[in-house]
């Protein structure tokens, strides 16, 4: 496989994860090229958000949460014993699945992230950059000082990707971003999104086939199978360049999903 | 190509940020361990002081005259029982019925809204406040006199929000399917309620009662000058309920505050039985409620 | 067959059962209406009886009442601002202790610090901390908190005198005393109300704060506490109604001195355990007198449970 000769941010190697006794997902193996935009698709409860969450271990916060194999990110493994959860997910950002401002000003939304972690240099200019970044800037420049939800559902969520943003990390995962918004935000989001990743690696959900055909290089499809009574485990089918997934999949199932032949 | 600017990810178990919160997750269990050291305090001295004077005169006897030794509080455990069966009389069939109006026939109408905020101003009503209501209404106005009824006139407007509040959530509880099953093989509004939604919401109801009974039988201030205390057994008769009555909760603040000894261990014999009632009652209702939840 | 026809419309009308039935279904919802109904009315009836039996004092102090310090059943001259101080001052002594204690505890309880079984035992015995009758508190203060706080107050008067909070030799019975114990009957309150308002947020707050590298306390300081400031707040405020409001407790520990004293080691007395002590044995205008205090009492408790009220609702309209 060519696909190993790039530099990879992360590499997933044999991951099982479980909730409580429960395996969610299993033996997955993927590496995540870095400046990239790699989507995850599949049907639903096939794990593809579960796998987005272990990248920047969310999922510690389920206490039933279990996971085998291992994780790494630019060689160091993420779930060693040693390693520091809120420095990971300082690198690692995370813009969910509806718009989530904190209750504060526009302007505390954005620096929120560099106040936590002890940004030196000047706030402003940082929320500035973070928030023309996000393509906001000029829809919020009068009023940073108002409620972030005094925006629109569309201004909300490029409010939570400048957050993102202004925190500095070194990658972004998306977790189905548009799914609430309307198609004239989607379209805002994903320009944001081929911006973006000129600085950053890019990882996204999405329930949206054309979604991921006009923003991902890469993509990885998800698939569920039945186990026992009435529980699913995932696992990844495929995984290759965007456009061979969707013209030219190697696996049966995958062509069944993009072509809307599923089930 | 190889990556540069990656540091590392390990913990830094120096950092600040950690330090200040691992002093802050010790602090909060602080707090909570302050917060029970009061609760544990109380049911030990009660424990220890009260439990050493349980014995079958307690239970049968009258208190003794300032200076003398043993006896009991029979006529007040007597009394508590008369004066908080007086409020339950009053207070259960107008709270059951008036959460009944609200949760199934009101449709959320402004009335409701605004009965509903009674309710809770009526609960933040202070309990002395319900004292000085029973005073005004029966006592001053020359209607009873100070007496079991206005004692447990006053208990019943304190037991009210309480009876109110939790049948209105039990009823709320009750899944629409039964009430319109049973409209839809032609019941009318009263049978749906009274044969089907109400014993459907029967445990919540109990629990939100007994809870009010146990919390009622602990009222002291609205007691005492109403129902004031009597030395003696209560008369047993109708008449008896029109005179002043002992009650377990006004026997522990008499006492309380007089110098000797044996009436202060009646003191707290009498805190013993209250606590316990409120302790039982309080288990009972945690435990009926977790049934339903599970 | 006429005849059935005839019953078969009737059917159609009636359900076919006796018009008894119709009147008893109309009657019952009559009956639960009038019930609510006297919710309403018994809320009325308290402020009406309260304000009747207040009149002649109302009539006879006015506005003076507030202003005069004096409680003299002999001259039968009545003024309230000793009470008033003292029923405050005792209310927020209580809240200075509880406010921290209780928030606290209900971060440590809100938070995944132990496993569920722990913690629905601890709330299970905050709840027994409220449900323990006031008469028992007072009872326990009398015999037991009260030597131990006439030792830690000769220690403060001793050390701090200078500060007029301290200023004298402590008597036994006080406000500080009374203020701990009012605290301790308060706590369950801004637990209940500060933990529920923190469990109510969204989790999509935690998580993102969290996704952006802030520590679990940074997330609760400065997004999930401003977050739940204003259900805190509601809960603060119906605390400090229930404070002002409770009367055993607070009657047979704070010494019931109708003295204005700044000290908070001297015994002092509340709106509350004034009508507790004076109202079996009161007759004539000092009856009146104790129901204008009352009525003072009531409507102070009532602001600040209506505040309360509306605060509360305000965040649960927020996020619903």
């Amino acid at each position: 496989m060519e696909e190993s000769l790039r530099n990879s941010v992360f590499e997933l190697r044999d991951v099982d994860i479980f909730y409580g006794s429960n395996k969610a997902v299993r033996e997955v193996n993927l590496d995540i090229p870095e400046k990239k935009i790699t989507a995850f698709i599949g049907p639903s409860g096939c794990g593809k958000s579960t796998i987005l969450r272990c990248l920047n271990r969310l999922n510690d916060l389920i206490s039933s949460f279990k996971i085998k194999g291992s994780v790494t990110y630019h060689g160091q493994n993420l779930y060693a014993k040693d390693i520091d959860p809120v420095e990971v997910r300082k690198r690692i950002g995370m813009v969910f699945q509806r718009p989530n401002p904190f209750p504060k000003t526009i302007y505390d939304n954005v620096a929120y992230g560099a106040r936590v972690n002890g940004y030196k240099k000047d706030l402003d200019e940082l929320v500035e950059t973070s928030l023309r970044r996000a393509v906001l800037w000029d829809e919020v420049k009068d009023k940073l000082g108002e409620s972030g939800f005094s925006l629109s559902g569309g201004q909300q969520q490029r409010l939570c990707i400048a957050r993102t943003i202004a925190a500095q990390p070194e990658v972004v995962l998306m977790d189905e971003p548009c799914s609430a918004l309307d198609p004239i935000s989607t379209i805002k989001i994903e320009e944001l999104m081929q911006e973006l990743k000129e600085n950053y690696t890019i990882v996204i959900v999405t329930h949206n086939m054309q979604q991921a055909t006009r923003v991902a290089d890469m993509t990885a499809f998800f698939n569920a199978e039945a186990v026992g009574k009435g529980s699913k485990v995932g696992y990844l089918v495929e995984f290759d360049e965007t456009d061979k997934i969707f013209s030219n999949p190697s696996q049966q199932s995958t062509e069944d999903y993009v072509s809307g032949r599923f089930g | 190509m190889v990556v540069s600017t990656i540091g590392s990810l390990k913990k830094k178990s120096s950092s600040p940020r950690i330090i200040l919160g691992s002093v802050m997750t010790g602090l909060s269990g602080l707090c909570m361990i302050v917060t029970l050291i009061p609760l544990i305090a109380v049911l030990f001295f009660v424990l220890v002081q009260g439990f050493s004077r349980i014995n079958i005169d307690l239970f049968t006897q009258l208190p003794p005259p300032p200076g003398l030794d043993e006896g009991g509080l029979a006529n007040a455990i007597i009394g508590t029982l008369v004066v908080v069966g007086i409020a339950v009389i009053l207070a259960v069939p107008i709270g059951v019925l008036a959460a009944v109006y609200l949760s199934e026939f009101s449709h959320g109408n402004k009335f409701a809204t605004s009965i509903r905020f009674a309710t809770n101003v009526l609960s933040g009503v202070p309990s002395i406040i319900a004292g000085i209501f029973a005073f005004g209404l029966l006592v001053s106005s020359g209607i009873v006199g100070f007496s079991a009824i206005a004692g447990g006139v006053s208990l019943a407007v304190l037991m009210l929000p309480t009876i109110i509040r939790t049948t209105d959530e039990a009823l709320k509880i009750v899944p629409q399917e039964i009430r319109w099953a049973a409209l839809g093989v032609g019941a009318y509004n009263y049978q749906t309620v009274v044969q089907i939604v109400l014993p459907a919401a029967l445990p919540g109801i109990v629990t939100g009662v007994t809870l009010a009974i146990a919390r009622a039988a602990g009222e002291t201030a609205p007691l005492i000058f109403t129902a004031l205390f009597s030395n003696f057994w209560p008369n047993v008769s109708a008449q008896g309920l029109a005179e002043p009555i002992a009650t377990l909760s006004v026997l522990v603040y008499n006492f309380a505050i007089l110098p000797f000894k044996p009436q202060q261990e009646l003191a707290w014999a009498g805190s013993l039985i209250l606590v316990f009632l409120v302790l039982s009652t309080s288990i009972l209702a945690r435990l009926a409620t977790r049934r339903k939840l599970y | 067959m006429t005849q059935s026809d005839s019953s078969n419309t009737d059917n159609l009308m009636t359900g076919g059962r006796s018009p008894l039935e119709k009147t008893l279904d109309n009657g019952f919802k009559w009956l639960t209406f009038a019930f609510a109904l006297s919710i309403g009315l018994i809320l009325i009836s308290v402020a009406i009886i309260i304000a009747v039996g207040a009149f002649p004092a109302i009539k006879q102090f006015n506005f003076g009442f507030f202003t005069n310090s004096n409680w003299n059943p002999v001259t039968d001259e009545y003024g309230v601002i000793a009470v008033v101080y003292g029923t405050i001052v005792s209310s927020l002594i209580a809240l200075i202790i509880a406010i921290p204690l209780g928030v606290g505890a209900a971060v440590f309880l809100s938070e995944d610090f132990i496993p569920d079984q722990i913690r629905t035992v601890l709330v299970f015995l905050v709840e027994l901390l409220a449900a323990i009758p006031s008469v028992v508190y007072g009872l326990w203060g009398i015999f037991v908190l009260i030597p131990i706080t006439t030792v830690f107050g000769t220690w403060l008067h001793g050390n701090f005198g200078w500060f007029p909070l301290f200023s004298s030799e402590p008597a036994g019975p006080g406000m500080l005393p009374a203020g701990i114990v009012l605290s301790i009957m308060v706590l369950p309150i801004i637990i209940a109300i500060s933990r529920d308002s923190l469990a109510s947020l969204p989790p999509d707050l935690r998580q993102a704060s969290l996704g952006l590298g802030a520590t679990r306390w940074e997330t609760i300081f400065r997004v999930l506490i401003p977050a739940a400031i204003s259900g805190i707040m509601g809960g603060v405020m119906l605390a400090l109604g229930r404070a002002m409001g409770e009367t055993m407790a607070a009657t047979m520990i704070i010494g019931n001195s109708n003295r204005l004293s700044i000290s908070i080691l001297d015994p002092a007395n509340t709106i509350a355990s004034l009508i507790a002590n004076q109202f079996a044995e009161a007759s004539g205008l000092q009856i009146s007198a104790l129901m204008y205090a009352g009525l003072v009492l009531m409507l102070l408790t009532l602001i600040v449970n209506i505040l309360a009220e509306y605060i509360v609702n305000q965040v649960k309209a927020k996020y619903e």
